[in-house]
């Protein structure tokens, strides 16, 4: 058990001196890898705060159920229904749109007031929007269905598109964060293969003697593994310090620039788990690149060495 | 201890460089394989350390087949001897003293351990004062015998030297041969490859004679 401490305290220790003995090639390929992980992560990052933003707006309107009446319907139909949607536990509120507003609004809102004012008669129903207190998507098409045949009734809307639209740019999003992810967790393996490859070419005098002298393959390896593993972590830290850099300016210029009517929210800050991840992600990925390489480079010394 | 039967050696390319060789030494020996250069003194010694392997017959080291020795198995075998490279395989980038530590390393040594193994192994090839200093700027004597320090630091059961006097003057030469004497005298089995007759004649060894890859009767 000491032995073997000892020995992983001497790869560690090793690793750390070639870390610090080319500090100027360690920045660099620490700074490629911090950027090329700090592309998904900064992403995550950002579709994580749209999501949080979306979800608290969508949560202040709350999915909506539109019940249009028919057109044959009166006054006193609409406040039958109205009393109706009244005594139902279902709905937490709701709001009666008559016809006349309703073309009022539409006149304002489209542009098309002449060609409105030129048409013979209101073609639009009263209406009501119903907001439910359970926003379940079946509980919502629960209600729709039943409100749909109380007496009256022409139609009742469900009006979820925008959410599921929503939902289906996050989830696009989302993909587009994993792809980008993949592509870079590639280019971090290969960064970790190709230095340790330049490491193993530089000690092939050291690597050769060491194991002329007994030294098992698991003792050359440890090393190298533990500089990709480091690699990976510095790698890691530079493209967490770059994305919550980046919130930060980001959030000073909405701060500053917007109003906050305008961009009403701040991106949030990366958050413990994904933190956790990014760092696992990197070290692992650091010493999988790491371990190909060694595995490569010093069994094709060996037979360079015959 | 160590038994060569009918052992070939052929190089891919087709040279052959040990032709049916069969010796055998026993534990605590002084041997001494003598030839000129291209006669597989150096072949034999690389197929004791399992650095080659034989093409036909078997090396017995110990009672292992080192021919038939799976890769994982080779190192451990290697921890039993002691190498002293004609061309020293020393590392100029570290100290006298992290040269001869790194079999320690290797085999798992704790720091205090090594330290006191180190500074006993250069005192006795007479480089403790030197600890510090970089190969580089030692005399290719003084190399010499940090490669020999290198090589019994472990306290080997073996010790292999290829041509150990090679580029030495006399002097040098026959205190590296004390050396040599002073380890069979306390169990070692020393094996050196060598055409140096100064050397032979002051240690008395016994002698493989190679001609031309086969053993000389």
């Amino acid at each position: 058990m000491t032995a073997w401490l000892t020995q992983h305290a001497r790869g560690l220790r090793a690793a750390l001196a070639r870390f610090a003995g080319a500090p100027f090639g360690s920045l660099f390929n620490v700074l490629v890898i911090g950027f090329a992980l700090a592309l998904p992560f900064g992403f995550y990052v950002a579709l994580d705060g749209v999501q949080t933003f979306a979800l608290r707006g969508l949560d202040a309107s709350g999915p909506q159920l539109s019940v249009f009446m028919a057109l044959d319907a009166s006054r006193d139909d609409a406040a039958g229904i109205g009393q109706q949607l009244g005594r139902d536990p279902r709905v937490a509120k709701f709001r009666f749109v008559p016809r006349a507003q309703a073309l009022q609004e539409l006149k304002q809102s489209s542009g098309l007031a002449d060609a409105i004012d030129s048409l013979p008669q209101n073609p639009l129903p009263d209406a009501f929007v119903v907001v439910a207190s359970d926003r379940s998507s079946a509980a919502l098409a629960a209600l729709r269905d039943e409100i749909q045949v109380w007496p009256h009734v022409a139609y009742v809307q469900l009006d979820s598109a925008w959410a599921q639209r929503l939902d289906a740019l996050l989830r696009i999003g989302r993909f587009a964060t994993a792809l980008l992810a993949a592509v870079f967790a590639i280019v971090l393996a290969a960064v970790a293969f190709n230095t340790i490859r330049l490491q193993i070419l530089t000690q092939r005098d050291e690597i050769e003697v060491a194991k002329l002298i007994g030294a098992t393959d698991a003792f050359i390896r440890r090393p190298l593994l533990y500089f990709g593993v480091l690699l990976g972590l510095a790698g890691g830290g530079a493209a967490w310090l770059l994305v919550v850099g980046g919130v930060a300016l980001l959030n000073h210029e909405i701060g500053t620039i917007a109003q906050p009517a305008v961009i009403p929210f701040q991106f949030g800050y990366p958050g413990f788990n994904a933190s956790v991840i990014l760092f696992a992600a990197a070290a692992a990925l650091g010493w999988l690149g790491a371990w190909l390489s060694a595995g490569r480079h010093i069994a094709l010394l060996e037979a360079e060495s015959k | 201890m160590i038994s060569f039967s009918h052992v070939s050696k052929r190089y891919p390319g087709g040279h052959e460089a040990l032709k049916d060789v069969s010796f055998a030494l026993n534990a605590g020996e002084l041997a001494f394989v003598t030839g000129h250069s291209g006669a597989g003194k150096t072949t034999l010694l690389k197929l004791l350390a399992a650095i080659e392997r034989p093409s036909a017959g078997s090396v017995v080291v110990n009672g292992q087949n080192v021919g038939a020795l799976g890769p994982r198995a080779v190192p451990f075998l290697r921890r039993n001897f002691g190498l002293v490279f004609q061309d020293h395989k020393l590392l100029f980038d570290r100290s006298a003293f992290d040269n001869v530590a790194l079999p320690l390393e290797i085999a798992g040594y704790g720091g205090n351990d090594i330290a006191k193994r180190v500074r006993a192994a250069l005192d006795k090839v007479g480089l403790l004062r030197q600890e510090r200093a970089l190969p580089i700027t030692l005399s290719g004597g003084e190399q010499q015998r940090l490669c020999i320090a290198r090589a019994i630091v472990q306290r080997p059961a073996i010790l292999l030297a290829d041509e150990p006097t090679g580029n030495l003057d006399a002097d040098y030469a026959i205190s590296i041969g004390e050396l040599f004497r002073s380890f069979n005298q306390i169990g070692v089995t020393v094996i050196i490859a060598s055409h140096d007759q100064t050397l032979r004649a002051q240690l008395n060894p016994q002698v493989i004679a190679l001609r031309h890859g086969s053993v000389e009767p």
